[in-house]
């Protein structure tokens, strides 16, 4: 019977949160899983208990969204309305049944239907140097901020493109790090060319461009990353091209690269949704209908789906939701004004996408003598090579050179990769292909396997 | 002493919590309750390992649990991402991989 249906949710941030209460008002009892050992993901991430700031210290503008969902989920797992495993990773989905990794020990969730909210990574590009300690991505630097209070440095460089860059480098700043520039490698003629798509959210492209001009002569755009300078230590220098071409370096001990964000599909991609290749965000994204169906009692929301960021993430949530209520046939929400609400959502997200771009020209260019991947120190050279022996496809290299075989599964590499492999074959990172996921998606200790879970 | 002026992080908030004691490669550290052992350590150090294949030092990288850059090792169990776990009173962690490693396996907390 439906009223029975057992729908498991992967990840707590916004998606996850706003999908739990849609099943949960229909009178569902989900399981949510979630890696965080609070719930409200990485964009409303929350500090362990102790810590003291407030919310509108925490989140400035989004303290109110912020304070509401946290509220929202602390209800139903007061209420005991789901089942809530923080703390666990979905590590492997087959047949109906999710492997989650908690505690040390793999447990089994048999599901009916599933609703992947997994977020997203920032995208990152390869900059020689970046293998060194003290290189972040920008998303670390504000996670350091937001749940521990401290800055991953005494001289910070952030580089790359994207609204991230922008408002870390202001976050930073109120906090009192030491900012010592912004390089933004999007030209303002780029920029510009995104103004009408964010015009879809004027208030929210407003207060983007009042951060900015707080930071003044700190940010510059049209900048050429050349090489992250290091010592033993980590970095010592920045060595960048400005837009008229000086080159200029910038004396640091850390620096914060990422180029907007990367959808994560590890999990999408296990359950056999397919997946296309999108130009406007240079990336592959997985297929789905309006409300986030894709495929049969399977559903996506938020940045896993679309980058649509935190407010169009929770929009995608209960859409996901009111698609599994639908396909249940049971009662669910009118979707419409929602479907509204992220069709401007979209049209603003595509208005950044194109304002700060991917820098494919910077990767394509590479030094063969540049790590590709971080993981296990494999070059640009290494991936040029495999390709014209074996054949320009991303998981060919992938096999004959390592490249998205490391840790990370090719989370903070593969982007880059199949840019280099089209770049020597002289074809689109489209035509170089994507990465297939391989479970398990996260590293697993052989024991985890064999331990019993707690009773 | 001059470890916490080599340190890599920095605090800017939360200085109100209580103090604790870890030992990191059998040398004495502080942090306060809170902290996760990524940042513990890297108050007073500049990485957290070496790298396995590569002269460079590991430090961390996207703090998310998703690059698995920050692995440790406690001096007995299991190893685990230094960014999602949190520093406990009394914790005693080791910067290289156990002798034996990786012979020895892991995950035999």
């Amino acid at each position: 019977m439906s009223g029975a249906a057992r729908v498991l949710i992967v990840g707590a941030g916004p998606a996850g949160i706003r999908a739990a209460q849609v099943l949960c008002a229909a009178g569902l009892r989900p399981v949510v899983v979630d890696e965080g050992a609070r719930a409200g993901g990485q964009i409303y991430r929350r500090p362990p208990e102790g810590f003291t700031r407030t919310p509108a210290e925490l989140y400035g503008s989004e303290a109110a969204k912020a304070a509401r969902l946290h509220d929202t989920f602390d209800r139903l797992v007061a209420d005991q309305a789901l089942d809530y495993l923080p703390g666990a990773s979905v590590v492997a989905l087959s047949g109906g049944v999710a492997q989650v990794l908690a505690g040390g020990c793999i447990r089994s969730i048999p599901h009916d239907r599933l609703i992947l909210a997994t977020g997203a990574t920032d995208r990152v590009a390869p900059v020689p140097g970046w293998q060194s300690a003290g290189v972040y991505t920008l998303g670390a630097a504000q996670i350091a901020l937001k749940a521990q209070g401290v800055a991953l440095g005494r001289r910070i460089v952030l580089a790359g493109s994207g609204p991230l860059l922008t408002l870390l480098a202001w976050q930073l700043r109120k906090a009192g790090a030491g900012l010592v520039a912004v390089l933004d490698t999007a030209p303002l003629g780029t920029q510009m060319r995104g103004v009408p798509g964010m015009l879809a959210r004027p208030g929210v492209a407003l207060r983007g461009a009042a951060m900015r001009a707080r930071l003044g002569p700190l940010y510059r755009a049209g900048v050429t990353l050349e090489q992250i300078e290091t010592d033993g230590n980590g970095p010592v220098a920045l060595h960048w091209r400005a837009a008229r071409g000086r080159t200029r370096a910038t004396a640091c001990d850390m620096v914060g690269l990422g180029w907007h964000l990367r959808a994560e599909t590890h999990l999408a991609d296990l359950a056999g949704i397919p997946f296309d290749y999108s130009g406007v965000w240079a990336q592959w994204l997985p297929r789905a209908d309006s409300l986030g169906r894709a495929g049969e009692g399977r559903y996506l929301a938020g940045d896993g789906l679309r980058i649509l960021g935190a407010d169009g993430a929770e929009i995608a949530g209960r859409l996901a939701a009111i698609a599994c209520l639908q396909d249940l046939g049971l009662p669910s929400p009118d979707p419409c004004a929602d479907q509204h609400a992220r069709a401007r959502m979209e049209r603003f997200a595509e208005g950044l996408a194109h304002a700060f771009p991917w820098p494919a020209e910077m990767v394509r260019r590479l030094p063969g003598d540049t790590t590709i991947c971080r993981c296990e120190g494999i070059t640009a050279a290494e991936l040029r090579a495999a390709a014209a022996r074996g054949g320009a496809e991303a998981n060919r290299v992938k096999s004959l050179a390592r490249v998205g075989m490391g840790r990370c599964q090719g989370r903070y590499c593969q982007l880059a990769a199949a840019e280099v492999i089209a770049a020597a074959a002289g074809i689109s990172p489209e035509a170089a292909g994507r990465l297939r996921s391989q479970p398990p998606v996260r590293p697993v200790p052989v024991g985890a396997w064999l331990a019993a879970p707690d009773p | 002493m001059t470890a916490a002026a080599q340190g890599r992080i920095v605090r800017l908030a939360e200085t109100a919590r209580r103090a604790i004691r870890f030992w990191l490669d059998g040398q004495e550290l502080r942090a306060l309750e809170g902290d996760t052992v990524l940042t513990a350590i890297l108050l007073s150090a500049q990485a957290l390992r070496d790298a396995e294949f590569g002269p460079e030092r590991r430090a961390g990288f996207c703090l998310m649990e998703a690059c698995q850059d920050c692995w440790l090792w406690p001096e007995t169990g299991a190893r685990f991402r230094a960014c999602s776990t949190q520093i406990t009173k009394g914790m005693r962690l080791r910067s290289w991989p156990p002798g034996d490693w990786p012979a020895s396996g892991e995950g035999q907390a």
